[in-house]
């Protein structure tokens, strides 16, 4: 079957001067899975925004299934049969999934709510595309996969014809990723289309029927899945090709920071650690793998200097170290957080500001006035070499892209408040989800970055939930689960597959 | 309807957005004008005539300016650190009380010590009391989570009991005829005038210092780029390691000792004795006046005389025209919105659709 159930013809948007999505025109086909590909910023999330009606397209038009889409209106899209997955969970945690899924269906006048049709109508759909859950049970219980699972049977049970999933597998792990695209097959299989967004090239080409690249706001590309490699799309996706990062080569040394059975307690499961052990080693690069919300969030806020450990202890130089971040600084970690925006920059104050933000005493201060000279010149250098773009050091840092943001804070960190770069090395760097969210040009940048300060002599932990990244970089790796970590092996003795199962929560209850 | 980011605000708009918010204000308090009866051109002259018309009207206007600029300023360097300090008018009280107790009691003698010493003794003893009532909501924050606006705002209301405890107990005035009012002040200590024949004293000097150094810390020192990073994102601060829980101390004991000053300065400056009415409402219009400068110290004076120029406008418009001098309050509170709006509209863009 080949009709059209959804078509795109010219979309253009822009913010300011930035064009977003440029003349975009693209069709839908009943039971085909269309991949939209693209790397961050490429204007994916635009494009399915203006879709769904978040985002008001500034020219074109939509029509769906032979009707034409009002703009700017989600209930009118929902009406029409397109339902949307968010990346981020759009449930409401204190409500049941029954409670969840018909969260808006229902006439607000209507005195008593139809529970048991709902019930029966969730329980039908759930079974007719085999998304086992318990309408019972509290959303805040349930797992990512699941909660994700709930999503998806939320918009087909609003009868969505047309399902839109935005980066539905940054925050699987393998395992539930082939469950999920299994769902998606089952889907289209009957009659069913879906759009599935992703910068992941192994998975789009195995799961899509049709590939449609993004790249810059322009529609490049859009090919058969069948008829392309994943070296052609990489090319066509970047535009150029991409030098990989250059190890040099690093010879492991001492142990630098040591975490002696660390247990953290906390309300949610992020913020729990669980009898955690692990030495970093001068010149070496550990990498923690694990499903997002295990304790990575303890484990990063344990060595930003953040909190304090419950039981057990950390060490840096030998050193016992406690819960003040400008220890921490003091001794010569370089952290860079995962929340760039919240965490890493102080959006409203401007960027040289934000330069000497960890170093602001000692040395841009004396006797309590801020050297503003020194400091200035020092934030000027640092723009410089760290190739920070988009406004002078005057420039508030919020209106960066998350891109030279992180520059920023890298260089920050990298530098350590030195005029030179020659005159410091960080013992320590902290590097929570480093690349998320980056094109591949500044990933490669990054990594970059990383590599050479590991080569010349410090200790690296990277935290991250993407695992060619880890597989990329790592000389050892542990995985966390539910705030436990696995010893920490070389790189080269874990299998994908046992890495998927660690990460789910298998290979630790081995090790227990 | 939507609001979408605009990219950096132009200079136009920077210009543009203020007056447009200032003719705003105009035109709805003359439709309120219109409704009482009286000619809108002439009340509006009246106003700024009584304000600012004369050699008289701005002395007034500076006198009232005076105790505005103080709390004024411990609204804004509060908020600067996103402390919401809603007590200056409570803590404008403790400072008075504490001013009085320094100066006046003892029958007027002062411990025995010369002026020179007593009254530095007297403004330390009125920043005290007023940063001490801060402290205790600061505190309540830091370390239990407290909402601060509730326990400041609440705290307002003790003090004013307290206020009139002391009046009618230990610090009462026992030749004022059974009126509420505390001994006064030595005659020594009264702040001199700063013009002849005016109520201006020098306590409007004591104001525009302070407020030039609030503007100079915040700006220059490490700490006052503490209290900015804690104010913009305490978390992104912490991360970088400033001491949050301690600027956030230290700015309510600056804050509250600011509102405690300017307690002593009226005392001091203007009514010689501690009233319940001695201040009507200055610590709440502190804060309308911290917003209306965007918290800034310079910005404070600005908006202090703004303000104190239309209340005292008002107030001899009233007398000419049948318009109450409410007109005031109006005024500055429109001007309160529509400067907060105009703010907004000139760092986002409205999208119909």
């Amino acid at each position: 079957m080949t009709d059209t159930v959804l078509r795109l013809a010219g979309i253009t948007k822009r913010f300011g001067s930035l064009v977003a999505n440029d003349a975009i025109s693209l069709e839908l086909s009943r039971g085909e899975i269309l991949a939209l590909l693209g790397e961050n910023g490429a204007g994916k999330s635009t494009l399915v925004s203006i879709l769904f009606g978040h985002y008001v397209a500034d020219e074109g038009s939509i029509e769906a299934f032979g009707r034409p889409l009002p703009s700017g209106d989600p209930a009118a899209a929902l009406a029409a049969g397109v339902g949307m997955v968010h990346q981020h969970s759009t449930l409401a945690d204190n409500l049941s999934v029954l409670d969840n899924v018909m969260l808006g269906t229902e006439p607000l006048w209507r005195p008593v709510s139809r529970r048991r049709e709902g019930r029966a109508r969730l329980l039908d759909t759930a079974r007719r595309f085999g998304l086992a859950v318990d309408p019972d049970a509290r959303v805040a219980r349930l797992s990512v996969g699941e909660r994700q699972r709930v999503e998806i049977l939320k918009a087909l049970y609003r009868d969505a014809r047309v399902l839109i999933l935005d980066e539905p597998t940054a925050v699987l792990t393998p395992q539930e990723s082939e469950a999920l695209f299994a769902t998606l097959r089952g889907m289209v299989a009957e009659g069913l289309s879906v759009i599935f967004i992703s910068h992941k090239l192994d998975e789009v080409l195995r799961v899509s029927d049709r590939i449609a690249v993004l790249r810059a706001g322009r529609l490049v590309a859009t090919m058969a899945a069948r008829d392309t490699t994943k070296s052609a799309l990489a090319e066509v996706m970047v535009g150029r090709a991409i030098p990989p990062p250059v190890t040099k080569p690093h010879s492991r040394g001492d142990a630098v920071c040591v975490i002696d059975r660390v247990t953290m307690h906390g309300e949610r499961a992020s913020a729990r650690l669980e009898g955690a052990s692990l030495s970093l080693h001068a010149g070496e690069i550990a990498a923690i793998a694990g499903v997002s919300g295990n304790g990575q969030a303890a484990l990063v806020e344990l060595l930003c200097g953040l909190r304090a450990a419950d039981e057990g202890r950390v060490t840096l130089g030998g050193r016992a170290m406690p819960a003040d971040p400008a220890a921490w600084i003091a001794a010569g970690t370089a952290r860079i957080p995962e929340d760039r925006r919240d965490v890493g920059t102080i959006g409203d104050l401007p960027v040289w500001e934000n330069a000497i933000a960890e170093h602001y005493r000692k040395p841009f201060a004396s006797a309590g006035i801020v050297r503003r000279g020194a400091a200035r010149s020092f934030a000027r250098r640092l723009v410089d070499r760290y190739d920070v773009r988009g406004g002078g050091i005057d420039t508030p840092a919020r209106a960066l892209s998350g891109g030279n943001m992180q520059k920023l804070i890298l260089g920050r960190a990298l530098s350590g408040g030195a005029a030179r770069a020659a005159d410091f090395l960080p013992t320590l760097i902290v590097a929570s989800q480093p690349t998320w969210g980056l094109d591949a040009g500044a990933v490669a940048w990054v990594h970059q970055q990383l590599l050479d300060a590991c080569a010349r002599g410090a200790a690296l932990l990277l935290i991250s939930e993407d695992l060619d990244e880890i597989l990329a970089l790592a000389d050892r790796i542990a995985v966390i689960h539910a705030g436990r970590l696995t010893p920490a092996r070389p790189a080269r003795s874990w299998t994908l597959a046992e890495l998927g199962l660690a990460m789910a929560g298998e290979g630790a209850r081995d090790a227990a | 309807m939507r609001l979408e980011a605009r990219g950096a605000v132009s200079p136009a708009m920077a210009v543009v957005a203020p007056l447009a918010a200032v003719a705003f204000t105009l035109v709805v308090a003359a439709l309120f004008v219109a409704w009482a009866g009286a000619p809108v051109g002439r009340t509006y002259a009246l106003i700024f005539e009584g304000g600012f018309g004369s050699r008289f009207a701005w002395s007034e206007t500076l006198t009232r300016a005076t105790p505005l600029v103080l709390t004024g300023l411990a609204a804004a360097i509060a908020f600067r650190a996103r402390l919401y300090n809603i007590g200056a008018e409570g803590q404008l009280y403790a400072g008075a009380l504490a001013a009085v107790a320094v100066g006046g009691l003892h029958g007027g003698t002062g411990f025995e010590l010369p002026p020179a010493v007593l009254f530095p003794a007297m403004l330390a003893a009125a920043a005290l009391a007023g940063a001490v009532l801060m402290a205790l909501p600061a505190i309540a924050k830091t370390r239990f989570g407290v909402d601060e606006v509730v326990t400041t705002l609440l705290l307002n209301f003790i003090v004013l009991l307290v206020v009139s405890m002391m009046l009618d107990g230990p610090m009462k005035d026992p030749t004022a005829m059974g009126w509420p009012q505390s001994v006064a002040l030595q005659d020594e200590l009264q702040l001199s005038k700063l013009v002849e024949r005016t109520r201006v004293h020098t306590g409007l000097l004591i104001a525009l210092a302070l407020a030039g150094l609030a503007w100079g810390v915040l700006r220059l020192t490490t700490f006052g780029f503490e209290v900015r990073a804690v104010g913009a994102n305490a978390r992104a601060a912490r991360f970088a390691g400033v001491p949050v829980t301690r600027t956030i101390l230290a700015v309510a004991l600056a804050s509250g000792a600011v509102a405690g000053l300017a307690g002593a300065i009226e005392v001091a400056g203007r009514t010689g004795y501690v009233t319940l009415d001695m201040s009507p409402g200055y610590g709440y219009t502190g804060i309308v006046i911290a917003m209306l400068a965007g918290l800034n110290p310079l910005g404070v004076v600005a908006a202090a005389v703004f303000v104190a120029g239309v209340l005292v406008g008002a107030d001899s418009m009233s007398r000419a025209v049948a318009v109450p001098t409410y007109v005031a309050d109006l005024i500055v509170a429109v001007a309160l919105l529509s400067m907060l709006v105009a703010t907004v509209a000139a760092r986002y863009r409205l999208r119909l659709r």
